[in-house]
């Protein structure tokens, strides 16, 4: 089915989303939308996917003219997306998943669960997947979570099918998987929209590719472009793909963790038998695959972890067991992985969100009270140094652009003496200016000396910033090499396969 | 890259095993306690005197005897016996097995048997009055209950139950009053319950208003708009506005007449009879239906459900009116039954122990029913042994069911896990 | 201990890049002052939405007073024939409620010496002291997030102790009221923090866990009141205390022709202490960023499960003074099973319209003490029963919970979007 879009202009309040955006997707071929984090690609396919009505364009299909008021019109359209957080219910079947919204019943409503049995096995089939119909979506790892999301839209004979940033939660070698599902798809005829921001990939699955920039088409590309030719066109100007630092000087070992295990209320184990140790003034970056324990391992450290065994030692006091805010007060820094759920309080004002951490003495409370007047200042003094756009101190967190926010954050924690820095997705969902400010203050902060642990699920950002890579993989440490590594070998190893001649 | 070694997976069977032992040795421990405090009883309060159980109505087929047992001995027995199943439940936990259900119920039955020895020695316990006068008091609870099942399984936190109870029986007095039948009584209730759900809807989902604070909100509006209406005009004229015709029991043919479970279950109001279906009903259609799984789908994740075409704001409107006809039934019981009047503040916080049923029965239809039984039992318990004369203050059997529900939401017994979208408005995009 | 497991991918908004740069700068006053906040509602037109909510809830009580009164309706009976009849009825109707609504609030003039006019103001006041306690109780646990319902029980417990120690103690003025004030509040501060450490401990919800709480206390109070050996008066057989020994008592404010006792001074004292707590301690800070974002607060090192039990225990003890409030000044008869006069449920509604702001919550139980002296007097004077301001408060606290919906009904603008 030909899919095109016509001047889509969607407004939320004065934003404009997405601005008068044209879209062609021909049968059969996969179409790569390319743009950074928060250019409106999302909101262009919740448009297409009625969940959003646009407010002036149209969407043709097969050159005909429809409307969908909402995901029901779409799919019946034959519309199918698999979605970048999976819309599945927990603690539903895989069959049930399925069926949802597309029930076939019996007398008085009575749900025929065995047809989507039937339907689960059938699809799988075809592509040789290994899905139990009957296995709670809870109970699966996030790759089969997405088949399932695969199966889904199939179910319903969907004709253009948009994957939305599918690969964020899988391996390398998941991903080259992915791609080949999606060109069997385009084998037999279905037409496929492939969402992201990650250049690489981009190139090596999709026919054609548009690429956006704040809410608006700037540009057609072929796949053979250059990665550094998609980026400009990607970001508007030339920029670095590569992150200029010094080789490290690496002095004692400061952070020392010994045989961490991690385990939450019930008993499940995230972490295990977890060893490393990081030396001042060096970078450890910890890359894997999401969900792989990098939240575990990060929070463990802070003390947000509620069963830890082991030992975790900064420059000889042991950490484990100690509270979050005795942890903070020894010197840790935190940029959590997640800025708006842990980093900051959305309604507060940016100067309260800078002392957030430190409310329990000085510099900025005395006698219980806090000091307006000594906070204001730093936080002033802060804006500026951190080039945190705002329109002042009294503006709240939740008015700002997800890179301002993050280096709201990044401002807090460095204003701080550091004895080890814990980076937890530090550019996740930031603009490429902002990515590349943070990063530049994470290698000023290893080159003063202070240890760094960084976090990260893009393999790029974990390359250009770590002297030294620990990969982890279902809770443990699949080995440490060095930062220059080779992608496929690090790639292997996100995958729990360990390489000759490297030590866990 | 020749040779490649699997790094070992930690997470595995033996895990989800250890948390399911976890939870299993909560079984053994509750039933030690229990058998502990009824062996206090006997060492520290023991009493002297027998303990009679009637069983018997005079329109049986045949006559179950009185049984009369002596008080202490007998607790003395049950005490040993109890024992016995919480060294069965620890034997089998220890062996990697749960604690079957029968066992709990048989402890349960064991315990309260002689919990009630040692309360009423030297008297007669009509058991049939007993567990009949529960069943009367737990309908409007049941009713209630089921109401709250259904909008929170839908992601509709009610607490507004209780107003829906009284805002029912106030209709059911007017209407039954006005139209001289129960029945309109009863259509009116079940409006009435709607109603309220209705504006519970409008502000919790159209203007995402939290839930909890209409709910209470609500309850406080009923609370003075019955009270004003009955002050300004029912209690000027009780006799064109509040004296409904109320429902007669109807005993059914055959079944009526079995030793103690006939006229515990089958010589009932109507209003009884359409509890029995109602909580079939909401059971089948919320587990068997594409409507429930539908209701389900959007209480657990609504926008999942919105992207397969399912209408999130519709679905949550209709069940939460089909939820507040019910528990509008449940308020036509306080009218239309045993006192057919209507009176200020009648149901006295009856919705908060539906409420609390919900929670203990973990938004279950059947768990939720049976707790609203259980809950009905207790205060008709309370109100037997005060009658008889025990020494147990009522005041702390009426007390039970607010406890063992903050218990049971502290997580003590059992794990109770709500919608996931429970009280959470939903809104686009 | 976390609140929730996080999902595999952060949310990731798909807001256009702003241009913050660009963004109005706020012209706020530089001195920051208390009243900063209130030009700021004002501005933004919540305090016109708090008006007309007000206006719409007194309209809708209007109606029910007209529809209900009965020379109204005979009057619409023959409305056809003879519409100025029925015309005149509402006036008189309307016009007589609201006089009696006014006389018994604030001033009445009909009366011949000045001091029995202002009397209805003085009993204004003394309704609203136990409004503005409880209210600032259900406020303070707002902001740190938590929906305290369990204001009932807080207050008889509180209510309950403190009459214990006035009937059962034996000591001068100058201790007696004090240790009974103190007990009334520490029980109220158990009552309350045996629900924060729940929440804190187990995870257990407050609401569930406060509303089973009223009960429990309920019937916990009642058992005492009906045992001799505790609070029942001797050779009674109600469940009731007996009455309040005068060394307990908290004093008139304006000498004895007038009801307004100290409670009302404890609320005003309880409203700065809480403003300051709130607005420039370290501990409010804490108690806010818990409010909006336990997992951010939790993750810059504040310690959230205390906090839920702090602010419990803050709570209480304010919910507690007002039970105090009751006992030892606004019903000194003895304690009854009853003595929350519904207060605690009256709290979530003065909380709401106050905002959980310590002035707004003040301004709150201002307006809700003027409703109920005037209610009686409504009620004394015209027969209008007195639930009708049960309906009014919750009236009010619906259509103010629901800004869009006043804004749709008066077609006031929008509110300004903010990204």
């Amino acid at each position: 089915m030909k899919l095109e879009l016509r001047g889509i202009t969607k407004r939320f309040g004065p934003l404009v989303a997405n601005d008068r955006i044209s879209l062609t997707v021909e049968e059969g071929e996969i179409h790569g939308l390319l743009g950074e984090n928060g250019a409106g690609k999302s909101t262009l396919m919740n448009v297409l996917y009625g969940l959003y009505q646009a407010d002036e364009g149209e969407i043709l299909l097969d050159g005909e003219a429809t409307r969908f008021a909402g995901p029901g019109d779409a799919m019946a359209a034959g519309i199918g997306m698999v979605h970048q957080h999976f819309m599945l219910i927990p603690v539903f079947t895989v069959a049930e998943n399925v069926m949802l919204g597309n029930e076939s019943t019996g007398f008085a409503g009575t749900l025929n669960i065995d047809a989507a049995r039937e339907r689960v096995r059938e699809i799988s089939a075809r592509f040789g997947f290994d899905l139990n119909p009957d296995a709670l979506i809870e109970t699966l790892p996030v790759g089969v979570q997405q088949r399932v999301e695969i199966i889904k839209a199939l179910s319903r004979d969907a004709k253009v099918l948009v994957f939305d940033e599918p690969t964020a939660v899988l391996t390398p070698q998941e991903t080259d998987e992915l791609m080949a599902i999606m060109r069997q798809l385009k084998e037999s005829g279905t037409s496929i929209v492939f969402i992201s921001h990650k250049l690489r990939e981009i190139r090596a699955v999709a026919d054609r590719i548009t690429v956006i920039r704040r809410g608006a088409v700037v540009g057609e590309a072929s796949p053979t472009a250059t990665n550094a030719e998609l980026a400009a066109l990607m970001v508007g100007r030339p920029v670095e793909l590569t992150v200029h630092k010094d080789p490290a000087k690496p002095g004692a070992d400061a952070l020392v963790v010994r045989d961490l295990k991690v385990t939450d209320a019930t008993g499940h184990v995230h972490l295990e038998s977890i060893s490393f140790a990081i030396a001042t003034g060096e970078v450890l970056g910890v890359a894997g695959v999401q969900g792989n324990g990098q939240t575990e391992l990060t929070e463990a450290l802070l003390g947000l972890q509620a069963h830890v065994q082991g030992s975790v030692e900064l420059d000889g006091h042991q950490l484990v067991g100690k509270s979050v805010r005795k942890v903070l007060e020894s010197g840790v820094g935190f940029i959590p992985e997640d800025r708006q759920a842990d980093g900051l309080v959305g309604g507060f004002t940016l100067a309260e969100n800078l002392m957030l951490n430190r409310s329990h003495g000085k510099p900025f409370v005395r006698f219980g009270t806090i000091r307006r007047k000594a906070l204001e200042a730093f936080a002033s003094d802060k804006l500026v140094e951190y080039d945190v756009r705002a329109s002042g101190i009294e503006a709240t967190a939740n008015q700002l652009s997800g890179g301002n926010q993050q280096k709201v954050v990044v401002a807090r924690e460095l204003s701080r003496d550091l004895r080890l820095l814990v980076a937890a997705q530090p550019t996740r969902g930031v603009d490429v200016g902002s990515i590349e400010f943070i990063h530049k203050q994470v290698v000023a902060a290893r080159d003063s000396g202070v240890p760094v642990l960084l976090v990260s699920t893009e393999l790029d950002e974990i390359a250009a910033l770590s002297d030294r890579i620990m990969v982890l993989f279902r809770g443990k440490v699949v080995g440490i090499v060095p930062g220059d590594t080779p992608r496929e070998t690090l790639g292997l190893m996100m995958a729990g396969e360990r390489p000759e001649g490297i030590v866990a | 890259m020749s040779t490649t070694a699997k790094v070992p997976v930690p997470v595995t069977e033996d895990d989800i095993a250890e948390s399911a032992r976890r939870g299993a040795l909560k079984a053994p421990i509750v039933l030690g306690i229990v058998t502990m405090l009824l062996s206090l009883l006997v060492g520290m309060k023991g009493r002297e005197g027998d303990t009679s159980f009637r069983f018997a109505e005079p329109t049986d087929f045949f006559e179950i005897p009185e049984i009369t047992v002596p008080s202490s001995p007998s607790l003395t027995l049950i005490v040993i016996l109890l024992a016995l199943c919480t060294v069965a439940s620890a034997f089998l936990v220890s062996r990697g097995r749960r604690t079957p259900l029968w066992l709990v119920g048989l402890f349960a039955v064991l315990a309260l048997t002689g919990f009630l020895c040692w309360a009423a020695a030297g008297e007669t316990i009509p058991v049939i009055g007993l567990i009949g006068g529960s069943i009367a008091l737990a309908v409007p609870l049941v009713f209630g209950a089921l109401g709250g099942v259904l909008g929170e399984r839908a992601g509709v936190v009610n607490i507004a139950i209780d107003g829906q109870l009284l805002f029912g029986a106030f209709a059911a007095a007017v209407f039954g009053t006005i139209l001289g039948s129960p029945w309109g009584g009863l259509v009116a209730a079940m409006c009435a319950g709607a109603l309220v759900a209705l504006v519970l809807g409008f502000f919790a989902i159209t203007y995402f208003v939290d839930q909890v604070i209409v709910g209470v909100v609500l309850n406080v509006l009923v609370i003075g708009l019955t009270s004003f209406l009955f002050v300004q005009l029912l209690a000027k004229d009780t006799e064109g506005l509040n004296s409904p015709v109320h429902f007669e029991e109807i005993s059914i043919p055959g079944l009526a007449k079995i030793p103690v479970i006939g006229p515990v279950l089958f010589q009932q109001t109507m209003l009884v009879y359409i509890m029995y279906v109602a909580v079939f009903a909401v059971a089948w259609a919320l587990y068997r239906t594409r409507w429930g799984l539908r209701v389900r789908a959007v209480g657990e994740h609504p926008k999942a459900a919105d992207t397969v075409g399912i209408k999130v704001i519709r679905t949550r409107y209709t069940t939460l009116l089909i939820a507040g006809l019910i528990a509008g039934a449940g308020g036509a019981t306080y009218t239309l039954v045993s006192v057919p009047q209507f009176g200020e503040e009648l149901t006295d916080g009856a919705g908060y122990i539906a409420l609390a049923a919900v929670i203990f029965g973990r938004w279950d239809p059947v768990r939720a029913t049976l707790a609203a039984l259980l809950f009905g039992f207790t205060k008709n318990l309370a109100g037997v042994l005060s009658v008889i004369g025990s020494p147990v203050p009522s005041q702390f059997m009426l007390m039970l069911p607010y406890v063992v529900t903050i218990i049971a939401v502290a997580g003590l017994v059992g794990r109770s896990r709500a919608p996931a979208a429970d009280g959470i408005p939903y809104r686009k995009g | 201990m976390r609140r929730k497991k996080r999902g595999e991918v952060p949310e990731n908004p798909e807001t256009p890049i702003e241009e913050p740069a660009e963004a109005p700068v706020d012209e706020a006053p530089k001195e920051p002052s208390p009243w900063r906040g209130v030009l700021r509602e004002i501005a933004a037109g919540n305090a016109a939405v708090a008006f007309l909510s007000v206006l719409l809830a007194v309209v809708v009580g209007s109606l029910m007073i007209l529809i209900t009164d009965e020379n109204v309706r005979n009057a619409a009976g023959y409305v056809g024939s003879r519409p100025s009849d029925f015309f005149n009825a509402v006036g008189t109707s309307i016009t007589d409620a609201y006089t009696a609504l006014f006389q018994g609030a604030i001033y009445n003039g009909e009366v011949d010496t000045f001091e029995r006019r202002i009397r209805p103001l003085t009993e204004s006041l003394k309704f609203s002291g136990p409004l503005i306690l409880a209210g600032l109780g259900v406020g303070v646990a707002f902001r740190a997030g938590l929906f305290n319902i369990g204001g009932r029980g807080q207050m008889l417990l509180a209510g309950a102790a403190a009459g214990w120690v006035a009937v059962s103690v034996d000591l001068p003025r100058i201790l007696h009221l004090p240790l009974a004030i103190l007990a009334g509040a520490a029980a109220g501060a158990v009552w309350a923090g045996l629900a924060g450490l729940l929440k804190a401990r187990t995870g257990a919800h407050e609401v569930i866990v406060t509303i089973m709480l009223n009960y429990v206390g309920y019937y916990l109070v009642f058992y005492a009141l009906s045992q001799q050996s505790w609070l029942q008066a001797p050779g009674s057989g109600n469940p009731k205390s007996e009455p309040m020994p005068e060394s307990a008592l908290l004093p008139k404010v304006l000498g004895d022709q007038f009801n307004l006792h100290f409670g009302f001074v404890l609320a005003l004292v309880a409203v700065a202490v809480v403003w300051w707590l709130l607005n420039k301690s370290a501990l409010g800070f804490r108690f806010r960023a818990v409010g909006e974002n336990p997992d951010a607060a939790q993750a810059s090192g504040i310690d959230v499960g205390r906090t839920y039990t702090i602010v419990m225990v803050i709570a209480g003890t304010l919910v507690g003074l007002a039970g105090v409030n009751q006992v030892l000044g606004t019903v000194p008869g003895g304690v009854t099973q009853d003595l929350d006069a519904g207060i605690g449920f009256d709290a979530i509604t003065v909380a709401l319209l106050g905002r959980s702001r310590p002035l707004g919550i003040l301004a709150a139980g201002l307006l809700f003490g003027a409703l109920k002296a005037g209610g009686f007097a409504m009620a004394a004077r015209e027969g209008i029963p007195v639930e009708i301001v049960l309906v009014v408060q919750s009236l009010i606290v619906l259509f103010i919970a629901a800004p869009p919906l006043v804004r749709a009904l008066f077609r006031l603008p929008k509110q300004e979007v903010t990204a």
